[in-house]
């Protein structure tokens, strides 16, 4: 198993005042994001358990570019990942965002 | 003296010989072997109806049954290397030479004998390439046929899987060639005559059906959101600006999800009317809310597919049925009309590389092109405007004068930026590269060129390679949909910006399009009990689909 | 045409079940996944771990009348038992015997025990048969929804036979050994497991509801699966001795009926079936109106 770690500076907060919020499973090509509004406003951080190993880079990209686009500030994302691919990643970070933030997810 | 009708004396004696099997045309199945082995004479071309779906399973077995003794060196030549008794011939050395279209069911096994030598491969055609020369130099001397049903004159019936044998049949039985059919049924009164008996010489009746494979039926539950992502931005991107009402899908999940996008997204879109309304296709099961919600006047088919038989008797209006009310499918028609009387073709593929050209080629597996080159080229014979062909070659070439501008079929490849096994869809080289050497081709089996592909769709927007106006600019727009690959991290964002500005490349935001809302709920079925239920209950589909 | 993707239950993940089940935000669930309560083996393994161990628990409202309830994540490990899965579900049952008047819901979606978790995973079945029975005892009523992807197969089998009683659809199986061990062990010839058509006319839950193994039979619906659950727990049969007599007693009479019959389309003709083979393929409304006239008779033996 490996553990990868990203902190991050967000534009700004996040919206929203839910505290926490779930989406996705962890079955094959899918994982799951588990959201916590536990950070201060400019920070976040995400949090990836994976059994496939050596993807650093990969996940390093996408979590730059998803920080860029969303601005999730004072969120902590915590994933387990059952073998995800990118487009998956990216599609279960912006859920995950928009269901703390209230909307539907 | 120069003697003229050689052929047609070898013919008369074949069938000498293959007379004292027959009753009329009539032989029982347990002398399928050795009529083979009468009508069959060492070195010949034998044409074994391997189709992409119907197998005449029963001369299959007979064949690799004959002695080799006796039978040797046969050149096979047949659409599909399917059944494990088409790679059998070659083992046993019954048969040498291949030429052929298709072998995705077959595709390791048949890699491992060509690169050990047992085969000796003419070569990997599509199945219309492979139908043409049948005419000018691969003409059959023998054709092993499959149908549904002869009466006692040795008519048939072939029913809906009619597939490739009306152009298998005319070649040989009007070229002293002999057709030996395998039916499941000898009965008093066909229900339509398909093949007339003239052209048909020995007839077998086998003890169970002939097999066909289930290939276009794709269970909506398997559709992911990245596919429905791809799906609207086709739908959005290129059917709705270039008005695509006549086309053909590739069989993929990523089509599969158009089609069940049509009666919801694209509905809502207003596009009913405007686009995929004429169609060649094989009866896709994904496409029945479609057409159940009026969106389709009418579909030719390659063949059929298995459960859909009720359905297409159904549903007349829509699809080619015969006066018995079953489909009659033609596979070289089909092809002639992705060709040549279709607007756009949009299929997957397992490997892009930077100039476009696709390939669905793996080191170790040989799956042959099926029909997808046809489809997924410019047909330069054709001559008859229409309006996306004409706005497709506008986009390629500005400069020229109008009059002496041809137009250009949309050719689109579409996929997910990682396919299976997160396996790259973009790739610096393909692995068809490493075949070509491995095999010693003269070219590298790619399926779509470069310079056929006018658009490529994946979850990250589109490229339109029409747009681009040199080989960096076709490689960056391929880069900058190419995602999280190493293609696409390889990207020179300043030209890719520049693409976007001009249109060369569409994200899903320029095209209104927020990713957070390719949900499946936009599936007009999610299931395939959905399926069944659209189509009434006529639909029936095969047993591994079914969960009730 | 068909429901909306919000309504159907073979499709939907376990949070969406709940969600769909119950009340409008009613839900308050237990040792949530921001506890962290993870699986101590999986990652022995090389497999990942789900924050809730695919079995979420907590408290919720039916039409307003309070509820326990369990529901099993189908595609996290096949929904399969293990230690902490099974000790979240056999910690509710423990709070509902305790607590005493707020009835159980159970929403299996499970393939049996996690292999990986072998030991502890047949312990959690056998704690979580005893717990549940205890709370019965104590006049709970313990209602099992099955609907989904994985079944509710080997230990979840058995414990989704000790409950109050049931309620499958189409889609649901309900059974112990499954389709593939079947034919591994005694041959295709015994049980093919590829013609899901016999998987399902033996094992799914048409079959399940006219053999008497389940008492509702639900549209693949979060709607019927609601009213089911409304129903159940209204006419939950109290859990005594004259209870399990009767219900020996039925298993006794469905050996002596059926027990010689080769598959479901005789059980079925001996029901009083005109066209056994269509029934695989009735509509919701049509079974449910020929179950009606079919259904062997009901006994409070649950």
């Amino acid at each position: 198993m490996e553990q990868l770690n990203y902190r991050h500076v967000a534009a700004k907060r996040a919206n929203g005042s839910k505290a926490q919020a779930l989406v996705g499973v962890v079955a094959s090509g899918n994982l799951e994001v588990l959201v916590e509004r536990t950070l201060p406003d400019g920070e976040c951080e995400v949090d990836i358990r994976t059994a496939d190993e050596g993807f650093g880079k990969l996940w390093q990209a996408v979590v730059a570019d998803f920080v860029e686009r969303r601005s999730p500030g004072g969120l902590k994302l915590s994933i387990n990942d059952g073998g995800a691919r990118p487009d998956m990643i990216a599609l279960r970070l912006a859920q995950a965002v928009r269901a703390v933030e209230g909307e539907r997810s | 003296m120069t003697v003229w009708d050689n052929a047609q004396r070898a013919r008369d004696s074949r069938l000498q010989a293959g007379a004292r099997y027959a009753q009329g045309k009539r032989v029982a199945r347990q002398d399928a072997t050795a009529l083979l082995e009468a009508v069959i004479q060492p070195g010949d071309r034998v044409c074994l109806e391997g189709d992409n779906q119907k197998q005449a399973d029963l001369l299959a077995v007979a064949l690799a049954a004959v002695d080799s003794g006796k039978i040797h060196d046969l050149h096979m030549v047949q659409s599909g290397v399917v059944l494990p008794e088409h790679l059998d011939v070659f083992e046993k050395g019954i048969a040498k030479r291949l030429d052929y279209a298709y072998s995705g069911p077959q595709s390791q096994r048949i890699a491992r004998l060509l690169f050990g030598g047992q085969i000796e491969l003419g070569a990997v055609h599509t199945y219309l390439e492979l139908f043409a020369r049948y005419y000018v130099d691969l003409t059959p001397q023998v054709a092993l046929i499959a149908a549904v049903s002869a009466d006692r004159e040795g008519n048939l019936y072939t029913g809906p899987n009619t597939e490739d044998t009306p152009a298998i049949v005319e070649a040989t039985a009007f070229k002293n060639g002999i057709v030996v059919a395998q039916v499941n049924a000898i009965v008093d009164k066909l229900p339509r005559v398909d093949i007339p008996g003239d052209w048909v010489n020995f007839v077998i009746e086998s003890d169970k059906p002939f097999y066909v494979e289930p290939l276009f039926t794709r269970d909506p539950a398997a559709i992911t959101q990245t596919q429905i992502l791809t799906a609207m931005l086709a739908i959005k991107g290129i059917y709705a600006p270039y008005g695509v009402q006549r086309l053909n899908h590739g069989i993929g999940f990523n089509t599969a999800a158009i089609e069940l996008l049509l009666p919801t997204y694209a509905e809502r879109l207003g596009l009913k009317g405007q686009i995929a309304t004429h169609w060649a296709l094989n009866p896709h099961p994904t496409l029945i809310p479609a057409i159940e919600s009026g969106w389709v006047k009418q579909i030719h088919s390659f063949g059929s597919e298995v459960g859909m038989d009720d359905y297409i008797r159904a549903r007349p209006d829509i699809y080619f049925t015969g006066p018995d009310g079953s489909l009659r499918s033609n596979r070289a028609f089909s092809q002639v009309a992705g060709l040549y009387a279709c607007d756009m073709f949009i299929g997957a593929t397992l490997q892009i590389d930077l100039q476009g050209n696709s390939s669905t080629v793996t080191a170790d597996r040989v799956t042959g092109f099926g029909g997808a080159p046809n489809m997924g080229s410019d047909a330069r014979g054709r001559r008859h405007p229409s309006k996306p062909w004409l706005q497709a070659g506008k986009e390629a070439d500005p400069d020229s004068p109008a009059p002496l501008r041809r137009g250009r079929k949309l050719v689109v490849q579409i996929g997910e930026t990682f396919g299976g096994k997160n396996a790259p869809l973009f790739v610096e080289n393909l692995d068809a590269l490493k075949l070509a050497g491995k095999l010693d081709l003269d070219l590298a089996p790619v399926m779509v060129y470069g310079d056929d592909v006018t658009h490529i769709v994946t979850e990250e927007g589109i490229a339109n390679l029409l747009l681009c106006r040199d080989k960096d600019e076709r490689e960056h727009a391929i880069r900058g949909v190419a995602g999280y690959t190493d293609v696409g991290r390889g990207r020179d964002t300043k030209l890719v910006q520049r693409l976007r500005e001009r249109g060369a490349i569409q994200r899903p935001e320029d095209l209104g399009i927020d990713p957070l809302d390719a949900d499946r709920d936009l599936l007009a079925a999610r299931s395939i009990k959905d399926l069944v239920r659209w189509s009434g209950g006529l639909y029936s589909p095969p047993s591994k689909f079914r969960n009730w | 045409m068909s429901a909306t993707l919000m309504d159907a239950w073979y499709e939907a993940s376990a949070r969406q079940r709940l969600s769909g089940l119950l009340d409008e935000d009613s839900f308050m669930e237990f040792i949530g996944p921001e506890q962290r309560e993870t699986s101590p083996h999986l990652s022995l393994f090389n497999l990942p771990e789900q924050f809730d161990d695919g079995m979420i628990v907590g408290r919720g409202r039916l039409n307003g009348a309070p509820v326990l309830i369990a529901a099993q994540e189908g595609r996290f490990m096949g929904g399969a038992f293990g230690e902490v899965h099974g000790a979240k579900l056999t910690g509710l049952l423990r709070a509902a015997r305790g607590i005493a008047s707020m009835p159980v819901l159970i929403l299996f979606d499970t393939g049996g025990v996690r292999l990986q978790e072998a030991n502890a995973g047949e312990l959690a079945i056998a704690e979580i048969m005893r717990a549940l029975i205890q709370a019965r005892l104590a006049g709970v009523p313990v209602i099992g929804l099955i609907g989904g992807r994985a079944g509710c197969y080997g230990g979840g089998g058995l414990i989704a036979a000790c409950c109050s009683a049931l309620a499958v659809s189409e889609q649901g199986r309900i059974g112990v050994s499954g389709p593939e061990v079947i034919e591994t062990n005694r041959g295709v010839k015994e049980f093919n497991a590829s013609d899901r058509v016999l998987v399902w006319r033996t094992m799914g839950g048409k079959h399940r509801l006219l053999m008497g193994g389940a008492e509702i039979f639900s549209d693949d619906s979060m709607a019927s699966f609601r009213e089911a659950a409304r129903y159940l727990i209204a006419h939950a049969p109290a859990m005594t001795t004259a209870t399990l007599e009767a219900e020996q007693s039925r298993l006794e009479q469905r050996i002596a009926r059926f027990g010689g019959f080769e598959d479901s389309l005789e059980i079925w003709r001996s029901m009083g079936a005109d066209d056994a083979k269509a029934i695989p393929g009735l509509t919701y409304q049509e079974f449910v109106v020929l179950a009606d006239m079919l259904e062997e008779p009901r006994h409070d033996a649950r």
